[in-house]
């Protein structure tokens, strides 16, 4: 394998057909099975496991202080006001969504493009995108003001008999996210049912073996089972895939179909999907690069994942950057006073440090993928996918602050400053996401097993030249 | 247990036997000569899905497509009737003069409530029809049935099978070059 590179160093040829395998070489059904599973199944939980815990917990607490002192004195301890109504909380909410995307990507749509590079990352990535709807899920029901009567955006018969209004985009949203978290959550479990199967079968503990076994549902891996169970997987990842593309567009929406100007484009859905996968990749390998050094799991999570998460980043990166330039675009074509004012205003108003600081963090730096030897190097890529997670977040600062801080009269402009429970709540959430990343790493099994299993060269039926009917001398026994 | 064991208690009724290999390719191998020799009640297990495999233990083609599109059919009418009968029958609500029944507006609705109820139909479906949550099943008694989620391949002929006999059947899955061929008690 190395051979290969050292005679091309050069740029992609390269990697893509000789280079990395997506699984290193001699493994077996046993030893994928039994090293994915003792990541769980061991009795002693690595200290580092509890480092990781305890920080994330902690920062989970500041989210209780937050959200508690949010519940008793109201969205006014927030940095929002008229104009800018929506601040930190919709920022935050879709650059969360935006994370999660990622993850839907890699477990439908590459499965449904045979991508197999999939395999081994799909079902960590699942877990993110859950963690990230949960966390994402807060903000706007906080920023309800009243989240206690958040159920009135879901069309129950009332005695008010009123019904949520189906013309705006906030209720196409809280439709499109609530599919979304459900599907996720079913993809995901259908994937982990034969895994669970396997950690029945391999737990020594009698307790841990009926709590694995109860999710399991008694899942014995018949051919007839197997049947359906792929029927249905492919399904879904055929629903999930138009279904991912929709969420994320739904979402700008909430931007596009408003006539703010900056929000009121064309290109929102299209430019949001995009950004949201790109967001959906950094995150995955923020995460995976420290976590398949720490497992060890270096065989699993080849440097082949590493290059392609890194390549689907720079596509997607380029996609967004001309998103970008295309705003800039259409504010300065439209001819209209009110766009070209907020483009302008964008670039040297007073959140102009912010729209540069987006430009450098996510049309600049990315740039560096390009070359192979950074994608080599998992430091300087952690550091590329830190960076783009930040460049994320200015992004939706920029398209929702922006844009509302100065109205169509200027009486009414105004200026917007995040408060310290606007960090509180925000940093609480990242908390909240690694503490449950953490829980599932202990857990359950961060690599989907029996997909891996499929990758190994014996996982192929030979066929037999002459099959079946004729009477074939048995094949030379398997050496035991 | 050992097969001599087993052997002894020959009276007992049994839910059938099964044989042991190492490979995917034994047991397709495995299963399609059982089929040959006549077998019908049969199922094999493996630790991932082998689609050779389904076919040489005669599994039928699955139902489950068509109840998701049925799902997804019910989701897609009823998100938007759902929504034309709000907006426009129960509470006619006018917004800026667009027509009750706004049909561009209801799209986004009705496109997640299809997905929605298309995908919990798949789940559902392929839940209820393999017969899970089933925390008991006979195989489940074969002591090292367990590795059927590691790295074996098993087929089972039933006793339920018209050409099933206790001996020649046993006899014939030792023929297929199984590493050990087991009763599978109930």
């Amino acid at each position: 394998m190395s051979s290969a590179l050292q005679e091309q160093p050069h740029e992609e040829v390269a990697e893509s057909k000789s280079g990395y395998a997506v699984i290193a070489p001699g493994h077996t059904f046993a030893s994928v099975t039994d090293k994915i599973a003792s990541i769980v199944l061991r009795k002693r939980t690595p200290f580092g496991w509890f480092i990781g815990v305890a920080i994330g917990f902690m920062i989970v607490q500041m989210l209780m202080l937050a959200l508690t002192w949010l519940l008793l004195r109201g969205t006014g301890i927030w940095g929002i006001n008229v104009p800018v109504g929506w601040g930190f909380a919709i920022i935050n909410f879709v650059w969360w969504i935006g994370i999660g995307h990622a993850g839907t990507l890699i477990s439908a749509i590459l499965l449904l493009f045979r991508q197999d590079w999939r395999t081994s990352i799909n079902r960590f990535a699942e877990a993110m995108t859950l963690f990230a709807v949960a966390c994402a899920g807060i903000f706007p029901l906080m920023h309800t003001g009243r989240p206690w009567l958040a159920y009135w955006m879901f069309p129950y018969p009332n005695t008010m008999g009123l019904w949520p209004q189906f013309r705006s985009p906030l209720i196409w949203d809280v439709f499109a996210v609530s599919t979304y978290a459900s599907v996720s959550a079913m993809f995901w479990f259908v994937g982990l049912i034969p895994d669970l199967a396997t950690f029945r079968d391999r737990a020594k503990n009698r307790f841990v073996r009926m709590i694995y076994g109860l999710g399991a549902m008694g899942w014995r891996g018949s051919a007839r089972h197997w049947h359906r169970y792929e029927t249905a997987y492919l399904i879904l990842a055929g629903l999930s895939t138009p279904l991912v593309l929709s969420v994320h567009t739904i979402v700008s929406f909430d931007f596009a179909v408003s006539i703010v100007p900056g929000w009121h484009a064309t290109i929102f859905p299209p430019y949001f999907v995009a950004g949201a996968i790109y967001a959906g990749f950094a995150m995955v390998l923020t995460l995976l690069i420290p976590i398949r050094k720490f497992y060890g799991l270096e065989d699993f999570i080849t440097m082949r994942h590493i290059h392609n998460c890194a390549k689907v980043m720079l596509a997607t990166g380029l996609i967004v950057f001309y998103g970008y330039v295309m705003e800039a675009f259409f504010g300065w074509y439209s001819a209209n006073t009110y766009e070209r004012y907020m483009i302008y205003n964008r670039m040297t108003g007073p959140y102009a440090f912010v729209y540069w600081l987006l430009i450098m963090c996510n049309g600049v730096v990315p740039q560096l993928l390009w070359s192979y030897r950074v994608r080599e190097n998992l430091l300087a890529l952690f550091g590329i996918a830190m960076v783009v997670n930040v460049g994320m977040w200015l992004e939706r600062f920029v398209i929702v602050v922006t844009s509302l801080h100065r109205d169509y009269l200027p009486s009414s402009w105004g200026n917007y400053m995040p408060t310290i429970w606007d960090w509180a709540t925000f940093v609480g959430t990242i908390g909240l996401f690694i503490t449950l990343i953490f829980v599932f790493l202990r857990l359950l099994p961060m690599i989907s097993i029996f997909e891996v299993r499929t990758l190994l060269p014996e996982a192929q039926v030979r066929e037999e030249t002459m099959p079946t009917t004729t009477t074939v001398a048995p094949a030379p026994a398997a050496g035991d | 247990m050992t097969n001599e064991d087993l052997l002894q208690n020959d009276d007992r009724p049994i839910y059938g036997l099964m044989a042991e290999f190492d490979t995917p390719t034994e047991v397709v191998n495995g299963a399609r000569r059982a089929h040959d020799a006549g077998y019908r009640q049969m199922d094999a297990f493996s630790p991932f899905p082998i689609h050779e495999l389904t076919e040489a233990v005669g599994a039928k083609k699955t139902r489950l497509p068509l109840l998701v599109f049925f799902g997804g059919l019910v989701g897609c009418v009823g998100g938007f009737l759902m929504q034309a009968y709000m907006m426009a029958v129960d509470y006619p609500l006018n917004v800026g003069g667009r027509p009750l029944v706004s049909i561009p507006s209801f799209i986004p609705v009705t496109f997640e409530c299809t997905v929605l109820l298309a995908a919990t139909t798949a789940v559902v479906s392929m839940i209820v029809l393999n017969g899970l949550p089933r925390p008991y099943h006979p195989v489940f008694n074969v002591p090292r049935f367990d590795l059927a989620s590691r790295n074996r391949f098993f087929l089972l002929i039933e006793s339920t099978d018209p050409k099933f006999n206790r001996d020649e059947t046993r006899l014939f899955l030792r023929s297929l070059n199984s590493r050990e061929v087991s009763d599978v008690d109930y």
